[in-house]
């Protein structure tokens, strides 16, 4: 009796020991994806961000240039105006333009992205319509075929374990079948982004985003939206449109990281299936990579207060050579460019949100 | 029937001629004030719940005419209204309160009272042969302080919350925005309302359990406890487990408001992140305590107008259980774009998804109770039939928002809207409108239009389906949540989800006509109205039950059968 007690413990013991060695390839993974500090990143960045920003003020930038006035006076060759969006892409479609293309995701632009909406579109939808039409079907068939005038007499059948099983078990295997490519593409998202990555840190600020690149003299470009007449003009779509966008190389891996200074932000760009909050007191960090140049445009995703809605993302892919010239015109340095100066010698920081909110884009401490 | 059916047949069944003690009600004020009888707290609920439901539609309404088209139409106007200053600022964190007082009256306000305090309270008793419930004057203090739950979220409104009255944070009340983020008394009394609302419902969920376990009249084992009596059941330790942790949430979210303490906010070594794992450690099953009821309903329903035994009645009862306790281990889905690591986010993912496997035996179930039975289309019948439909739509929608890598671009779209109101404005209310005409003829004693329940139905579920199906498309396309501005690439899909509006609101006429006409005039309705398919206790009572019912107990001697919840026929 005790005998057979201890094995069975054993046998148990071994089988969550199996489960456990089953999970351990993916705990390595968590731990190079956790959101933690990314060696290209200042020290004060490392880890969580517990106190204050590492956003340069502005009281900390003799000469302050807008990003309008730098791209207006040429640097070199640095010559930098906002590219213009092509329609349909890294923006929703509106119905009257294409009817197809408004029942769906946007046209996706990562190559995560595109797995993703493979998964949806080859997987999810076909097996959640065959579902829903499968169910109304049997409805509509019970009710003609089962109703007071065609059975009068109803059966009493209460059990069939057949039936029983099989409508457990199938489920169960379709879910396994979508589990599959699911886990990939979470395995995916969470891959590490290589050592030479370029680092950009997004900000969320009630109302508004700051975008600083610590591995290119760590300027921060603040972010506001266009009004109506402004948009327009500029050709682009109005609640979308920014004054200065998040400028981008295309083709190459981006560890994109988002924090915020004040309540919850979240960062999302769905052209490129991106979408990551920003909290105060934390860095999140993801690597993106976008295939082509282009604008995509994204929103804020997570209420924020007020102007929530007025808080766009416009991220900018640029070829890298042409990102390297927007860099060296935003007054920072290319890593490796010659002796890389430990502060940056002028960073754009604009004065005041274009839209009129009263916050000012100061350096704020981290709640 | 048994004898003791004749027992209280013998006393109530013919009428007010005996004036024994059974029928003898307070006065008005003792009646309805001072209650401690089931069906008449049940009634206050139901009541309570419909005028909670006016003002959150009508709230709906006001987001659904604002969103027709691009840009700020009538928040000014509102702002003003509600006493706010006339600037933009103000104008938009309306908007904020209506998306806030929409959530919070039609989770806590509505949909629970209705389902738990009102069918549970009504129907739970009388379908296991209980007198009453087992504590009737806690049932009363539940009652009112949901009620003073309910006033308070309404101050709520007219106190400064930020850059204009109310409190703007979202049903979920996530800090910072609650604490730094909202200046201002409303935060604190939308969540003293929480408290209220919660703590009513923790005494309810105790008084459930208590009557389930003690007072099932003899033979009515738990095996033989009809479905609705098991759903109110797994509710209520659904109630009884997750409330706790909200009020402990909330209750850090006032001491770091208003007493310096810092359990959400990282200057102080606190983490937003924190108040999300304990907000939706109670909310996921606050989802399903919206639901499980409504499963209960339609199980009875369906049966009775299949003219057949509930399919599967073990597996029917223990997938409510195992969705409960399945209900506890997923929360985190709420939080895939938080910065989780990726093994919890798999580990989410699989076990979200298992939840549809019991899910899905539910609604196979119910297909096949009806399957080989004689259906009859009553009003209830219908609307339990688009339940099961427009649930199931809601329910694969879940699962593709179970996958965390997908979700990382439904999170916060107008694709998560379309999905819980597809389990909800459709599964939870239309199981809402099943109960309620399947039990509106035992409650009042009247019998209700079956015409003008039947257009009800037809107007309701187009308008609910043209609000709700192109919200998926709109959050596909990337329309985030909680906006209200919006591209003009949008328009076309808001504009249409705002017609449905229309025709759903339309509809609601025909639904309290019906009451309406139904109390003053309505045919009297027998003890059992929907024919040999109703097999529960309540139907061998009169209708309206007697104001005390089962004084001499209901034996229930087949426990074999536990299909018919009435005494054997011997």
């Amino acid at each position: 009796m005790g005998q057979r007690h201890t094995r069975m413990k054993k046998a148990i013991l071994a089988a969550v020991a199996a489960g456990l060695a089953a999970f351990a390839p993916l705990s390595v993974v968590a731990q190079d994806a956790a959101p933690v500090a990314a060696p290209a990143t200042t020290a004060a960045e490392a880890g969580r961000v517990e106190g204050a920003q590492t956003a340069p003020g502005p009281e900390a930038l003799p000469g302050n240039l807008t990003p309008a006035e730098a791209s207006a006076a040429p640097a070199g060759e640095g010559l930098y105006s906002p590219m213009a969006p092509t329609k349909g892409k890294g923006m929703p479609t509106a119905y009257e333009d294409d009817a197809i293309k408004s029942l769906t995701f946007q046209d996706q632009y990562s190559a995560n992205g595109e797995y993703a909406l493979w998964m949806h579109d080859a997987i999810l939808l076909p097996v959640i319509t065959i579902i829903s039409l499968l169910v109304l079907g049997l409805l509509l068939y019970v009710a003609v075929r089962f109703n007071r005038r065609a059975n009068p007499v109803a059966s009493r059948t209460t059990h069939n374990t057949l039936i029983e099983v099989v409508w457990t078990i199938v489920p169960v295997i379709i879910l396994v079948i979508i589990a599959v490519p699911s886990i990939t593409l979470l395995a995916r998202q969470y891959e590490p982004a290589p050592a030479d990555a370029v680092t950009i840190k997004a900000t969320g600020y009630q109302w508004y985003w700051g975008y600083s690149y610590p591995d290119h003299g760590d300027f921060e470009v603040v972010s506001n939206m266009l009004d109506e007449a402004e948009a327009l003009k500029r050709g682009e779509p109005h609640q979308l449109a920014v004054d200065n966008r998040m400028v981008v190389p295309a083709g190459v891996p981006l560890r994109i990281q988002t924090t915020a200074s004040d309540v919850i932000h979240a960062f999302a760009v769905p052209s490129l299936w991106f979408k990551m909050d920003a909290v105060p007191g934390r860095l999140n960090e993801r690597m993106l990579t976008i295939k082509e140049p282009g604008v995509y445009y994204g929103q804020c995703s997570e209420l924020c207060g007020a102007r929530h809605a007025y808080m766009p993302i416009v991220v900018e892919a640029l070829p890298p050579a042409q990102f390297a010239a927007w860099v060296r015109a935003q007054g920072g340095e290319m890593p490796g460019a010659g002796d890389a100066p430990a502060a940056p010698t002028a960073a754009p920081v604009e004065a005041g949100p274009s839209t009129g909110a009263a916050a000012a884009p100061e350096t704020q401490p981290a709640t | 029937m048994a004898t003791t059916a004749e027992g209280f047949d013998i006393h109530h069944g013919d009428g007010h001629h005996a004036h024994d003690h059974a029928d003898h009600k307070p006065g008005f004020f003792a009646r309805w004030f001072m209650s401690t009888n089931h069906k008449d707290i049940g009634t206050m609920y139901l009541i309570f719940a419909i005028i909670a439901g006016i003002v959150g539609g009508a709230i709906s309404g006001i987001m659904r005419v604002e969103l027709a088209e691009p840009g700020i139409q009538y928040l000014q106007w509102w702002a003003q209204f509600m006493g706010g200053g006339n600037d933009l600022n103000t104008a938009l964190h309306m908007w904020n309160v209506f998306i806030t007082a929409h959530g919070l009256i039609m989770v806590f306000f509505m949909v629970m009272p209705a389902m738990i305090g009102g069918f549970g309270n009504w129907f739970v008793p009388l379908m296991i042969g209980a007198p009453d419930m087992a504590f009737p004057r806690m049932n009363n203090v539940s009652f009112w302080l949901t009620v003073a739950g309910f006033f308070s979220l309404l101050f709520s409104l007219f106190v400064p919350g930020g850059t204009g009255p109310g409190a703007g944070t979202g049903w979920t009340v996530y800090a910072p925005l609650s604490t730094k983020g909202s200046v201002g008394p409303a935060v604190d009394f939308a969540i003293f309302s929480l408290h209220l609302a919660g703590a009513g419902s923790i005494l309810g969920a105790t008084n459930f359990i208590t009557t389930i376990f003690n007072m099932r009249a003899p033979g009515m084992t738990l095996h033989k406890m009809p479905l609705f009596v098991w759903s109110v059941l797994v509710t209520a330790f659904l109630l009884l487990l997750a409330l706790p942790v909200l009020a402990a949430a909330i209750t850090m979210l006032l001491t770091d408001r208003n007493f310096g303490t810092t359990f959400f906010d990282p200057a102080g070594g606190g983490d937003p992140v924190l108040y999300q794992h304990l907000f939706w450690f109670f909310g996921h099953p606050e989802v399903y305590i919206m639901i499980l009821p409504g499963f209960g309903m339609i199980s009875q329903i369906v049966a009775t107008f299949s003219r057949k035994p509930v399919f599967g009645y073990l597996g029917m009862a223990y997938a409510m259980v195992l969705i409960g306790v399945v209900g506890f281990i997923v929360w985190a889905h709420h939080m895939y774009t938080v910065g989780l690591d990726v093994n919890t986010k798999m580990y989410f993912t699989a076990a979200t998804m298992v939840i549809a496997v019991p899910t899905g035996v539910k609604i196979f179930s119910w297909i096949a109770t009806m399957w080989g039975g004689s259906l009859s289309f009553k009003s209830p019948m219908v609307w339990s039939l688009g339940f099961i439909f427009l649930f199931t739509v809601g329910g694969v929608t879940g699962v593709v928002l179970a996958n965390g890598g997908i979700d990382d671009n439904l999170h916060d779209t107008y694709y998560v809207v379309a999905h819980f109101h597809y389990v909800l404005s459709m599964g939870a209310v239309f199981s809402m409108f099943a109960g309620f005409y399947y039990w509106f003829p035992k409650m009042s004693g009247r019998m209700h239009s079956e015409l003008l329940s039947h257009i009800h139905f037809w107007t309701f579920f187009v308008g609910v389906n043209v609000i709700f199906f192109p919200q998926h498309f709109l959050g596909m396309q990337g329309m985030p949540r909680r906006y209200p501005d919006y591209a003009e690439a949008y328009h076309f899909w808001h504009q249409i989800s705002t017609y449905g509006y229309y025709i759903m609101a339309g509809s609601m006429i025909f639904f309290f006509v019906n009451i309406l006409y139904s109390l003053l005039a309505g045919k009297k309705a027998e003890a059992n109205p929907w024919g040999e398919g109703a097999t529960t206790l309540e139907w061998t009572l009169p209708s309206p039950p007697p104001y005390h019912q089962f004084e001499t107990l209901p034996v229930i001697t087949d426990a074999n059968d536990y299909h018919d919840h009435r005494p054997a026929t011997a």
